[in-house]
């Protein structure tokens, strides 16, 4: 069996981009989008959506996914999400009835002291409701019900309010969550999406990390279907032979909070297909 | 045993001729580096004995080395393998690194030159063992 390393260490940090220790976000989110500025001149800021398609490596793959959007494999799965999403009149439970709100996702709940993903909305709107709430948190239902959820407001800019110094400590965690280099393999979220963006590994082309998350759900080949956020953590933890967390566990809704503040104002895009 | 579904096995299935970045340097590599030089079937390294065979199977073994990831290196277009190009190529390794401990030491821990570095620390976490990264190291000498 593989013993698997865990190992946070702040010289991950040291090279490259890297955050001032002091730095607060308001420094991080201009650093993170003037990086990807300098090194992609030529990509133009609302592209960085379409994840790995944004990048000049991705040049000869852009068509044929451009093709596949016209008739994307994920409607049916978009058909029922919405049919679920009225069949449990879960628009009773959000703001504007769920419409346009998805681009202030995740939050931070003052009350409750924590990160709130709609994942987890969802879920206590059903049990508010007396009903079980969705069991698989990476697939199946939760992803085609996040997929209406956030095609309701496709387009809207991403802007997330980090105002309460709570937010603020989880923004902190997901940022040293994704800078942290971990797994056998040794790699952070950084080495690969920020060092490496636009490069090849093996035949896969490396995303940058702006932009992660405005797409999802997202629909892979691979996968066969439609998967959340936290699914694709989970993966690109395991690639590093690292262990992955659990979808909508504190880490990884911390981290959803930091990429999701990267993304400040750009659009909406899920779901989507990434081949 | 726990399934490493990866960067590593993934690559594999992408199917994409961008990806051979024909790295410039790569040709200008001598050729003739003998055996080393060589990209190993499945089937040859099944009953590899030869050491510098070995170092081969070992590099471009996905769940081992699996160098190619990120390297260009020779050989490897006469392969189904498709390299990366986070990293530099490698050629003329006998010139720079006269000194093969040099090499070695690279493999064994790259964090020690780089701390940032993207390369695995493949002795350090016990990616392979010493003696594989012994056979690795006389392989990449090679290159
Ligand atoms: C060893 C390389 C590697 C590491 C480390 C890595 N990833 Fe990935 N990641 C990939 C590859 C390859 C893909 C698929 C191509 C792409 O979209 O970038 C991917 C895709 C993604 C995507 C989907 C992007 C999109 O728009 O479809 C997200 C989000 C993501 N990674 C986040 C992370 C986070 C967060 C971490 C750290 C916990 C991380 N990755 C670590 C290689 C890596
Ligand atoms: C995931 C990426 C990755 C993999 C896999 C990888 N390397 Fe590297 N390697 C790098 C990077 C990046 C560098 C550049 C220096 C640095 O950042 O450490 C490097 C540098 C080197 C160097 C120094 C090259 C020079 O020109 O100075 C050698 C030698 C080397 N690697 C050998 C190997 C061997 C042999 C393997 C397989 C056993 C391997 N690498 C696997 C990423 C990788």
């Amino acid at each position: 069996m593989n013993k698997i390393v865990v190992l946070l260490t702040a010289l991950g940090l040291a090279l490259g981009l890297s955050f001032s220790v002091q730095a607060g976000p308001e420094e991080d989110l201009k650093a993170f989008q003037g990086y990807f500025k300098k090194n992609f001149p030529d990509v133009p800021f609302d592209e960085w959506s379409n994840g790995l398609y944004a990048l000049p490596a991705a040049a000869d793959r852009r068509a044929e996914w451009e093709q596949i959007e016209e008739f994307p494999p994920y409607e049916l799965d978009l058909a029922k999400g919405k049919k679920f999403w009225e069949t449990n009149n879960l628009a009773s439970c959000f703001k504007n009835g769920g419409k346009g709100i998805a681009q202030n996702y995740p939050y931070w709940d003052k009350k409750r002291k924590e990160v709130r993903t709609v994942e987890l909305d969802i879920n206590e709107c059903l049990t508010r409701q007396g009903k079980k709430p969705i069991k698989n948190l990476k697939k199946g239902t939760m992803a085609q019900v996040v997929s209406h959820f956030r095609s309701m407001s496709k387009g809207n800019r991403v802007k997330i309010d980090l105002s309460d110094p709570g937010a603020r400590v989880e923004y902190t965690r997901g940022r040293q969550y994704f800078w942290a280099k971990r797994g056998q393999l040794n790699f952070s979220c950084a080495n690969c999406h920020v060092h490496q963006a636009g490069k090849f590994i093996g035949g896969n082309i490396l995303s940058a990390g702006l932009g992660h998350g405005v797409g999802f759900p997202t629909y892979r080949n691979k996968w066969g279907g439609l998967g959340t956020l936290h699914r694709r953590y989970g993966g690109c933890n395991k690639q590093v032979r690292a262990k992955p967390l659990k979808a909508q566990s504190k880490e990884y809704r911390a981290l959803e909070l930091f990429e999701a503040y990267m993304n400040t104002g750009l659009p909406l895009t899920a779901p989507s297909n990434r081949g | 045993m726990r399934k490493s579904s990866t960067l590593f096995g993934a690559l594999s299935a992408a199917v994409l001729a961008a990806s051979l970045v024909a790295a410039p340097a790569a040709h200008a590599a001598k050729a003739g580096a003998g055996k080393g030089g060589e990209m190993p079937s499945k089937k040859v390294c099944a009953k590899a004995t030869d050491p510098l065979v070995v170092g081969g199977c070992l590099a471009t073994n996905r769940k081992k080395g699996n160098c190619m990831a990120c390297h260009q290196f020779k050989g490897i277009e006469k392969t189904r393998l498709q390299a990366g190009n986070i990293a530099p190529p490698l050629v003329a390794m006998k010139q720079r690194f006269p000194d093969k401990a040099k090499l070695r030491a690279q493999i064994a821990d790259p964090t020690k030159a780089n701390p940032n570095s993207s390369m695995p620390p493949y002795g350090r976490h016990s990616i392979v063992s010493g003696g594989e990264i012994d056979l690795i190291t006389e392989w990449a000498h090679t290159l």
